[in-house]
């Protein structure tokens, strides 16, 4: 929160924000600049399943260091983690349940579209 | 309180211009935890087609190309760089025009994005027939993927699509932006407007980041 205070001699307020260095926020710009380069050059590099894990964890590294830092989280409690935390939080809901049954249940592919599910399923049903 | 002395852009609901400030600031944080879950429900599905056909998506993902979704990473950062200094630049009491030059780069840069979208991007896919629509066929190297291919490009324009629609609604914003700075509005005590937008335009930029890693580089 922006710390607030009255002046008694003038009787006009004050808004003290904090105010970001050039140089915090050209360090991050470079950070993320290079981060991006990283996420480039290991996505060319075979790791298997870990390519995606790898590529997540640098996109959140670099989610993290914009909402910190250019969006201001860092300086501003209060409400607006409240906020930030309650989105995630829903978010997390949304794609945990989800996947919860999506992953565990057993597919069946049918290449040829939906319509050819029809007779396999009806010759299952019947005979 | 007497009128004139007031400070330039407070409104009379407000007990303290630092009120105003907080509320503007924890409505645009709201409005930004909806988009949030909104653009959240398309990366759950992204997830979860690609956990069912993760061949088609390696097949679709090459049919984009990286160079492009690097380099409009890149363009998007500078965006969000120049986007905060302009921020700084009224929070510190500079002259309107450093803040109205920090705003056209801001803008000039989203306009860089959305021209190699369009321009190199989409129309490619249009002509190549990968865009979802009339003339959006099989390719014959895709073989029995080709329908789960298709939706990952369907992904692929609807999350680029929403997300540029986000880009030019930001432009929008900082038009708006420029204008009031070029009328004296902004000062070290009044800049919330600039302030808000910002955390509008540094959420795109964040979609962005995801979308990169997600649709382009699939490579293995």
């Amino acid at each position: 929160m922006a710390s607030h205070s009255q002046d008694p001699a003038h009787g006009h307020q004050q808004v003290e924000e904090h105010i970001v260095p050039v140089s915090t926020y050209l360090s991050i710009f470079v950070a993320l600049l290079i981060a991006t380069a990283l996420t480039t050059w290991i996505a060319f590099q075979d790791l298997g399943n870990w390519n995606v894990v790898v590529a997540l964890t640098i996109a959140v590294c670099k989610a993290t260091l914009v909402v910190l830092f250019f969006m201001h989280v860092k300086y501003n409690k209060g409400l607006t983690r409240v906020v930030l935390i309650g989105a995630l939080f829903w978010l997390g809901i949304m794609i945990t349940f989800t996947l919860s049954d999506e992953l565990t249940r057993h597919w069946e592919i049918y290449p040829q579209a939906w319509t050819g599910m029809i007779v396999p399923v009806m010759r299952h049903l019947l005979f | 309180m007497v009128h004139g002395e007031n400070p330039t852009g407070f409104a009379h609901q407000f007990e303290t211009l630092e009120q105003q400030h907080d509320a503007g600031r924890l409505g645009m944080w709201i409005f930004l935890a909806t988009e949030i879950l909104f653009f959240g429900g398309m990366f759950m599905s992204y997830t979860v087609y690609r956990s069912l056909h993760p061949q088609a998506f390696l097949l679709g993902s090459h049919i984009l190309e990286v160079k492009f979704g690097a380099i409009n990473t890149a363009v998007l950062i500078c965006s969000s760089f120049t986007m905060a200094m302009s921020i700084r630049s009224a929070q510190t009491g500079k002259k309107k025009g450093t803040i109205i030059g920090w705003l056209i780069l801001t803008m000039l840069l989203g306009a860089t994005f959305l021209f190699l979208k369009f321009r190199f991007e989409w129309y490619h896919d249009y002509l190549e027939h990968t865009m979802p629509g009339f003339g959006f066929f099989y390719r014959p190297e895709w073989g029995t993927h080709a329908p789960q291919v298709q939706m990952f490009m369907c992904f692929y324009f609807f999350m680029t699509g929403l997300h540029a629609l986000h880009m030019i609604v930001g432009i929008g914003v900082l038009l708006v932006l420029t204008w009031m700075a070029s009328r004296g509005r902004f000062t070290s005590q009044y800049f919330a407007p600039l302030e808000i937008s910002g955390l509008y335009w540094h959420f795109v930029d964040i979609v962005w980041i995801f979308l990169f890693p997600l649709l382009y580089l699939i490579r293995y």
